[in-house]
Parts: structure tokens; C-alpha cells; sequence
């Protein structure tokens, strides 16, 4: 079914000396196998700042934690079912979803919140990625709006690239009392046991997945969900927690059980004996290798004693939860499988979870030559539809459809609700947690660093117009084939620049996911790294105040000719090249405090960044969202002399908008002007109509009615009726 | 005074329907597993959202035939207020508690908004403290939350003034835009719009004052408030 390279295939011999049976050569390949081993990745990795006076690190967790003070922590993890979600997007993503939050249950918290990365193909013109948008978000909704978790954010980005594919990256967020933390350690005769759904034949080669055939049958790799029975296993675990039932745990995802029982044991520095007849199965005919490596879901694996099992198994029964103890603990730091009593396996663990590491070769690939130069696009002299246009692309248009199928109240936390910047869920010690994901592959495209860097910068920003300090990141990065040398430079890139970012802003990351194979029919996909920000609000949030009548408009940060990658050039004029914007780290620094500041100051009524569709889109969602028009002068805009288009549709990083009660505007001013950092007022809420004017003339002028049909309701059409 | 909030396997607003009685409204309240026995010394019953036996055959088919649900029909034959709020309803319906059916949206996706409500019967133990028609904003969340009765049963619901709330707007296709109904008796309310999540300011994005009455009304009925 799987398999290992022949270096791969000399490594275990030499190690074990002698050659491994077919059950442990399964068993080796699931756990070897680039998803589960980062074979390819692990050594680059080590570039992220991890440390952090937040951070709390305990062995073999899935998940990043981080003391939120009072003691509390909140735990966060980020996972992707991208090849699942291509083929069957329902299951996929649903699965997806299931499978971060049992990272997140696997640290002993209970999960509180979803966001989600999305990414498909042209839906405008291409039914079949409507088809995969429409069923993974349904996936998604089916499977949190069960769980009672809410989906309280995310983004998403359609784009040619992703043409036949999709990426459905999930993250969730944990909180949890500190003391309640597992802290995962085991005992000689120990009780290792296998709790939730049944092992069945779904999901087998997942981590490996090339639609293997499997025994004559076209089964599929993917896994199928059953959101009642995770909500069971979470509800389970937690009170097993509570009863003190649980010495270590670790939740089943890529590999099965071959890669949770060997990481355990590895982690823990213990062996693991277990015998496969006595796991409950959902067919009685599988094989011992099938059982090793299905990938079915809603599974966690409980390391007991003596002591605990009984209770353990009471609360299990208590919630209907199938269970089976299937091994115990020993001194050797083997990993013995048994079938009754016929061993099949019997490896150090230390061999199966430490696969051997690659050196990938990097070379810089040649397109990145070719897009540098670009013819610049005509510039009509009014802008007025090119900006409706601009508003009604399904990238920019709101996602109201999206996150209107997703529970976002459950928990009764979402004080910012999902549609702002970032969401903002209320804690139990009084604090505030603000998080967002983002991501920009046609950035990441034209400069894989800078695009890295600039989706870190944005989550930071977004972050911030909630009123938050970032505490934590986490990256997701999604590549193609790691063996193509021009991909793997464009990993390579967009992590140094993501550590470099992080190194500077001190914001340690506390989680990740390396992403590989992600190539569709025609070539690999746009390098898509996600990044997730946590920021704390210690005091209160900031809550998007309804901007009233003659409020006044400020931009923080400097407008650069940045168009590279934009939507501008993409949607409306086809031009994949140019600059594309880069993050001066310097004033992504002082812009994010210096908005902060004004924020717990109490001077700003609402915040909003710019990213996608520059100030043009901002602002005029500014606008809709609070049916208030605006008259802005394009020309007081901290910029070189341009032309309109590139003030108003560059995509340049570290700015900030900025809603202020004339009563405050002088004080604004002056912390502004003491702070060094590029301002201006550009404008004033009135009226019903957007105007956008350079000194006399008017450059764009659309009336807020018209602007919110198609903000609002383009996605909807597009996917109801396109 | 104390109220139960009645567990099922897949509840999953149990844990924000405790916290609201307990920590904003300061009732005794106490989980109660659906296995569980009533405690003796309850003096009202809520059935929390939440997707029961993951909402399969139908949302809410299989609760109802919880051990559980016998004793709470003894309850409500003794006139203790009952709420069965989203997948409360749907069971309290399904137990044949209250009349009618919870359809698919005639979106027919899940829907998750803030809507407003109207008061249509201000003499339930959970209405009380409220005006009749006055507003209410609130939180909605469900798949299968378009109430649904023949002409008969609509025209008994009028006439035994049975419902509580309707919606403000054209929400999901729901007969009469209810949202809310309640027995002959008054004492047994359902309603699809979640209280629970609309009753403090901080997560209401509106106004949070109309929808705590909610619970206020139930205080002012067991006579602590």
C-alpha cells in the first residue's frame, strides 16, 4: 500500500539490522511519510523564534500554549485536509475541522474557537470550484455548528491556480484552566486505551494518499466524518480530565495508530506493547496493517493506571463511547504489535517517529525573472466602476454567506463578531482574545518572502484594529512537490521571511503545519503560506462603533506603488507581475503601536486595515457596513506622486484607517505627529454617496446602495444562481 | 429556587444556558444529565440548543424518547415552567409537548444571524416582565427552524393565544413568521431564537435589555425577583 524510498528502505534495515516485516514496514512508511516525519521541512523550521515568556512547552503536545495570566491558558493549532477536500470537499473539510480540534482537546482544553482558510478555484467561471466551495463550507458548518464550537473566522481567495483543488486549512483555539493541563507521562503497566469512533477501513493511506487501490477496491483515502461522536470524545475527555483519569494524551490523525502510539512512546521515552484484536472495528475482516494505519476519525488514545481504568471506562460508558484497551506500557521503548499473541512488529520508537531528514535542493525558479516586468495597465480617468467591479470580486466581496452557515455564537465568547477585522472572543479571566487568519498567494506568487511576510504583517494588523497586542502566530505553509527545486526555494523563502518577521515583532510562533504536494493538473499551486495571529486584550476590546455623521477619516502608514499581485491588476486587468508589496519591518512596528495606543486611549471609534483592494475597497466598506458616505481627498493620502489607480487600489502594508470624533481629532493629531509615523485626515462621513476626489476632481463617486448590492450580495448570487 | 438544564448527548448550548441562569441572572441552576434522574427541588425545566444525538433521523426525534422526557411531561402536567430553546424545541415538539413541526430553512442551509423577535403573548412565565409586541434582539442559529403546522392547529394556536414570539422579518418561511410557542397552559414555551446568547450586552450587538427580560420574567414567576 505505502511505501519508502530505497535510501529510506537501507536506513531502517541498517537500524533495526534485519528486514522489517510488511506490518512494520507500513507502519514505518505511514509515520515516514512527509505528512506525519516534515522529512522535508524539520531542518528549515528551526528558523521560527519559539520562545516566548507566554510560551508553556510540555512534551509531545499538539498543540501551541500560552499562559494568558490568572491561570488560564489558551492552546492554538493549525492543520490542513487539502488532497482530501479536492476529492470529496463535504468530508474533507468536515474532517479537517475534527481533526485540529482533537489537537486542541489532546492538551486537556476545551476548544472555543474555529477559523478557517479557504481556497478554490475561479468560482466565476468555474462550476466545478463552486461545486468544492459550496460543499467544503458546508463540511465545515455541519461538523463545528455540531460541536457546538463556533467558526468565528477565516478567509478566502479564489484563484486559477487552485483549478480542480482545494485547500481547506483549519485552525482552533483552546482554553483551559493551567493546572488542568495534561502533562502527559506514563508508568511501567500502564493502560494505553483507544476511545471514540470505531477503526474502519476510511482514511487508510490518508497521509500518504495516491488513491492507492486498496484490496481490488476503489475506496477512498478520505476519512468520514461523524461530528456527534467527536462531540461525545470531547465531552468524555474533558470529565476524564476533571476526574484526574488521564496521565498522557494524544489524539489519532495522520498515520492512525501507528504514528500516535510510536510518538507517545518516543516522547514519553517509554515502550508501548498492544495487541490490534482488541481494537473495536467498524469490519471485522481487516488486517492488522489496516488497523495500524486507518486514518478513521474521532479517535484519542489515553495512557491510565490500575487505578484510574475503572473510572476511566465508567465515564466512557456514561457517554456511550466505545473504547477499547488495546496495550500496555513497558521500560524497553519498543513498540510491539501483537495480534492475540503473535507479535507482527516490534521496533524502537525511536526509529518509527524520527524519520530520516532530507536536504531538499533550492534553486530560485526562473517565472519569478519573467513576471518582473510588466506593461502598466491605462488608467481611465474615472474610477467609479472599475471599483463597483472591484467590490462585487468574489475575493473581495463580503463572506457573509460563507460565515452565516457557521454557528459563530455558540460559547456565548464572539463579543467582535466574524465580517470585522479579526474576532474577538471574551475569556474567563476577564481578558480578551483577538485572532485572524490570512493569506495572499497571488503575493506570495510574485515574491514568495515579502507575500509571506505581508500575510504575518496583515493578521498582526487585524489584530490590532480590535485593540489587541499579538502574543502568539502560527503558520500554515502550503507548497507544491518539495522535490522540485524552485519549489522548495519558495518554501524556504516565505519561512525566513516569516521568521524574520516574527524575530523582529517578538511574536513567537506556537504552532504550525507544513503543507506539501499541493499540485493540481495543470502545475503546482501559487505558494500559499497562512499565517494566524492571537492578540490579547487585557482591558476591553475595541467594538466597532457606528461611525455617525462628520466623523473624521485617518490613514496611518505610507501608500507605496505596490500593485504586484493585487486585485486590481489581477481581477480587473489580468496582470500577474510587478511589485509586489513589501513589509518595512520598522514601520509595521511603530504603526501597530502607535494605533494601540490610540485605541486604549480611547481615541478611535472604529479601525480598519487595508489589505485587498487597497484604500478604495477599505474605505467603501467602511462606508457600506455603517450606511454613511465619505468624501475623501486622494491627494492628502501620505504618498509619492501617483497616479489614482495606485493610491487607491495598492496593496501596501502597515496601514491603518482610522474613524475619530471630531472632538478628538487634535489629540490624535499630536500623539501622531509625536510619534513619527506617515498621516493625514482624508476625509469626512456625510451624505449617502463614496466620493474619492484628487484636489478638484472627483476620481470615483458611487452611492452607497449601489456599492453594498454588490458588495454584499455578489458571493451569494454568484453561488445560489452562477 | 433552582432550575435544570436537561443534557443530551450532542447538547452543546447546556453550558451557556447554565452560565447565563447561574452567573448573569444568579438562579441555582444545575446540569442534569439526560440519564439522570430530575432533581426533587426544581422549580423549572429548560431544554438547551444543540444538535441531540447529532440531529440524525430527525432534529430532535431521538431525545424525545429519553427517559427524561417522561418526568418532564409529569411536570408540565403539574404547570412547572418549562423552555425548550432551538433544539429544546425541536424536542419539546417532537415529545408532543407543543404542536406542530421545525422544517429545513427554506434557505435551506443553516443560518446564523441576529434577527429581531415580537412579543405575541406576554403571559408565559418567560414573557412577563416583557410589553406586548415589544422587540427583541437576538441571536438565531439552527438548519431546521421553519415552524410548521396545518390550518387547524395555526387557527387553535390564534385562538388559545399560544404564540409567544413571531419574527419581525422574513426569516426562514416559518408559519405565521413564529417563533415561539407556547401550550394551552402557558407553562411549556418553545422557541427557536437563543435568549441565552442575547441577554448581555457585551455579546449583543444591539440591545441586550429585551431579551434578558427573558429571564427575568422567569424570576419574577418564581417569585425572587
Amino acid at each position: 500500500m505505502m511505501s519508502l524510498t530505497p535510501q529510506e528502505h537501507a536506513f531502517l534495515e541498517k537500524k533495526i539490522g534485519r528486514k522489517p516485516t510488511p506490518v512494520e514496514l507500513q507502519i514505518v512508511a505511514a509515520e515516514w511519510s512527509e505528512h506525519c516525519s516534515y522529512k522535508s521541512s524539520k531542518k528549515h523550521l528551526k528558523l521560527l523564534p519559539r520562545e516566548g515568556t507566554r510560551i508553556i512547552s510540555g512534551p509531545g503536545y499538539d498543540s501551541g500554549v500560552l499562559d494568558v495570566g490568572d491561570g488560564y491558558v489558551i492552546t492554538v493549532h493549525i492543520e490542513s485536509h487539502n488532497h482530501p477536500s479536492a476529492v470529496e470537499p463535504y468530508g474533507g473539510a468536515a474532517t479537517g475541522v475534527g481533526g485540529v480540534i482533537r489537537d486542541i482537546l489532546s492538551t486537556g482544553t476545551r476548544p472555543i474557537a474555529i477559523l478557517d482558510g479557504l481556497r478554490f478555484g475561479d468560482i466565476e467561471k468555474d462550476p466545478h470550484a463552486r461545486w468544492l466551495f459550496k460543499n467544503a463550507v458546508r463540511g465545515i458548518a455541519d461538523y463545528g455548528n455540531c460541536l457546538g464550537i463556533p467558526t468565528v473566522g477565516g478567509e478566502i481567495e479564489f484563484d486559477k491556480c487552485f483549478t480542480n483543488y482545494a485547500l481547506v486549512g483549519v485552525a482552533a483555539i483552546g482554553f483551559g484552566k493551567k493546572d488542568k493541563l495534561i502533562k502527559n507521562r506514563a508508568d511501567k503497566d500502564d493502560f494505553v486505551v483507544l476511545i471514540g469512533g470505531s477503526t474502519g477501513r476510511d482514511g487508510i493511506g490518508g497521509s500518504q494518499f495516491a488513491s492507492d487501490k486498496l484490496e481490488s477496491e476503489n475506496r477512498s483515502a478520505v476519512q468520514i466524518p461523524d461530528p456527534f461522536i467527536e462531540k461525545l470524545v470531547i465531552e468524555a475527555i474533558l470529565e476524564a480530565r476533571n476526574q484526574h483519569c488521564i496521565k498522557a494524551l494524544k489524539d489519532l490523525g495522520g498515520g492512525g495508530l501507528s504514528c500516535a502510539v510510536s510518538e507517545i512512546a518516543d516522547v514519553l521515552s517509554v515502550g508501548i506493547e498492544m495487541d490490534v484484536a482488541r481494537i473495536h472495528k467498524r469490519e471485522s475482516s481487516m488486517s492488522p496493517t489496516e488497523l495500524m494505519v486507518s486514518e478513521s476519525q474521532e479517535r484519542m488514545l489515553v495512557i491510565t493506571d490500575r487505578q484510574k481504568l475503572p473510572i476511566l471506562k465508567k465515564i466512557c460508558e456514561k457517554f456511550r463511547v466505545p473504547y477499547s484497551v488495546i496495550g500496555r506500557i513497558k521500560e524497553d521503548r519498543m513498540m510491539q504489535v501483537k495480534v492475540e499473541t503473535n507479535t507482527i512488529a516490534n521496533l524502537p520508537n525511536s526509529v518509527i517517529a524520527n524519520a530520516p531528514l532530507l536536504d531538499r535542493s533550492s534553486s530560485k525558479p526562473k517565472y519569478l525573472k519573467k513576471i518582473e516586468e510588466i506593461k502598466k495597465p491605462n488608467t481611465p480617468k474615472v474610477l467609479t466602476e472599475t471599483l463597483l467591479r472591484m467590490l462585487a470580486n468574489p475575493n473581495i466581496a463580503s463572506k457573509i454567506w460563507v460565515y452565516s452557515q457557521y454557528d459563530h455564537e455558540v460559547g456565548i465568547r464572539t463579543v467582535v463578531k466574524p465580517g470585522h477585522d479579526a474576532s474577538v472572543l471574551r475569556l474567563d479571566n476577564g481578558k480578551f482574545l483577538s485572532v485572524k487568519i490570512d493569506g495572499n498567494s497571488k503575493h506570495c506568487y510574485i515574491n514568495p518572502r515579502q507575500g509571506a511576510m505581508g500575510c504575518f504583517e496583515e493578521a498582526c494588523r487585524n489584530v490590532v484594529c480590535t485593540g489587541a497586542t499579538p502574543i502568539g502566530m502560527v503558520d500554515h505553509l502550503q507548497f507544491g512537490n518539495p522535490e522540485d527545486p524552485e519549489i522548495f526555494w519558495t518554501f524556504k523563502e516565505s519561512l525566513e521571511g516569516i521568521s524574520e518577521l516574527a524575530k523582529y515583532l517578538e511574536i513567537p510562533c506556537v504552532g504550525g503545519k507544513v503543507s506539501f504536494y499541493n499540485e493540481t493538473n495543470n502545475g503546482p499551486i501559487k505558494p500559499t503560506p497562512l499565517i494566524g495571529v492571537l492578540g490579547l486584550i487585557v482591558k476591553k476590546p475595541l467594538y466597532p462603533q457606528k461611525v455617525s455623521k462628520n466623523d473624521l477619516l485617518v490613514i496611518v502608514g505610507e501608500t507605496k506603488d505596490e500593485l504586484g499581485g493585487s486585485e486590481y491588476y489581477e481581477y480587473i486587468h489580468d496582470i500577474i507581475g510587478g511589485n509586489c508589496p513589501t513589509v518595512d519591518m520598522k514601520s509595521s512596528k511603530l504603526n501597530q503601536q502607535i494605533v494601540l495606543d490610540l485605541i486604549n486611549q480611547d481615541l478611535v471609534n472604529s479601525a480598519h486595515d487595508c489589505s485587498k483592494g487597497g484604500i478604495g475597497v477599505a474605505i467603501s466598506e467602511l462606508c457600506i457596513t455603517n450606511n454613511v458616505g465619505c468624501v475623501i481627498s486622494i491627494d492628502k493620502i501620505p504618498a509619492k506622486k501617483f497616479k489614482p489607480d495606485v493610491i487607491l487600489f495598492s496593496e501596501t502594508h502597515s496601514r491603518y484607517l482610522l474613524v475619530i470624533d471630531p472632538k478628538n481629532i487634535n489629540k490624535t493629531k499630536s500623539i501622531l505627529e509625536q510619534s513619527n509615523a506617515p498621516f493625514a485626515i482624508i476625509g469626512k462621513f456625510s451624505g449617502t454617496g463614496i466620493m474619492f476626489r484628487n484636489k478638484a476632481k472627483t476620481i470615483a463617486n458611487l452611492s452607497i446602495d449601489k456599492a453594498l448590492g454588490k458588495w454584499l450580495n455578489s458571493l451569494e448570487l454568484l453561488v445560489t444562481h452562477g | 429556587m433552582k432550575v435544570a438544564v436537561v443534557v443530551f448527548p450532542g447538547s452543546n448550548c447546556d453550558r451557556d444556558m447554565h452560565y447565563v441562569f447561574s452567573d448573569v441572572f444568579k438562579l441555582k441552576t444545575e446540569l442534569v444529565w439526560h440519564t439522570d434522574e430530575l432533581p426533587k427541588n426544581i422549580d423549572a425545566i429548560v431544554l438547551p440548543g444543540g444538535f441531540s444525538y447529532g440531529d440524525r433521523l430527525r432534529a430532535g426525534v431521538i431525545a424525545a424518547h429519553s427517559p427524561v422526557i417522561s418526568e418532564i411531561k409529569k411536570m408540565a402536567e403539574k404547570r412547572m415552567p418549562i423552555l425548550g430553546v432551538c433544539n429544546g424545541f425541536q424536542i419539546l415538539v417532537e415529545a408532543g409537548l407543543l404542536p406542530g413541526a421545525l422544517l429545513k430553512n427554506t434557505s435551506l442551509t443553516f443560518m446564523c444571524k441576529w434577527t429581531e423577535i415580537i412579543v405575541k403573548n406576554n403571559k408565559t412565565p418567560f414573557t412577563n416582565k416583557l410589553k406586548l409586541n415589544q422587540r427583541i434582539p437576538i441571536a438565531i442559529a439552527n438548519g431546521e427552524g421553519r415552524y410548521y403546522a396545518d390550518k387547524e392547529t395555526l387557527k387553535l394556536l390564534k385562538k388559545n393565544n399560544q404564540i409567544v414570539f413571531t419574527y419581525a422579518e422574513e426569516v426562514n418561511g416559518a408559519s405565521l413568521d413564529i417563533a415561539g410557542i407556547c401550550n394551552k397552559q402557558r407553562n411549556v414555551v418553545g422557541m427557536m431564537p437563543h435568549p441565552e446568547r442575547s441577554a448581555e450586552s457585551i455579546i449583543n450587538p444591539k440591545n441586550s435589555k429585551p431579551a434578558s427580560l427573558i429571564f427575568e420574567s422567569l424570576l419574577n414567576t418564581l417569585g425572587v425577583a
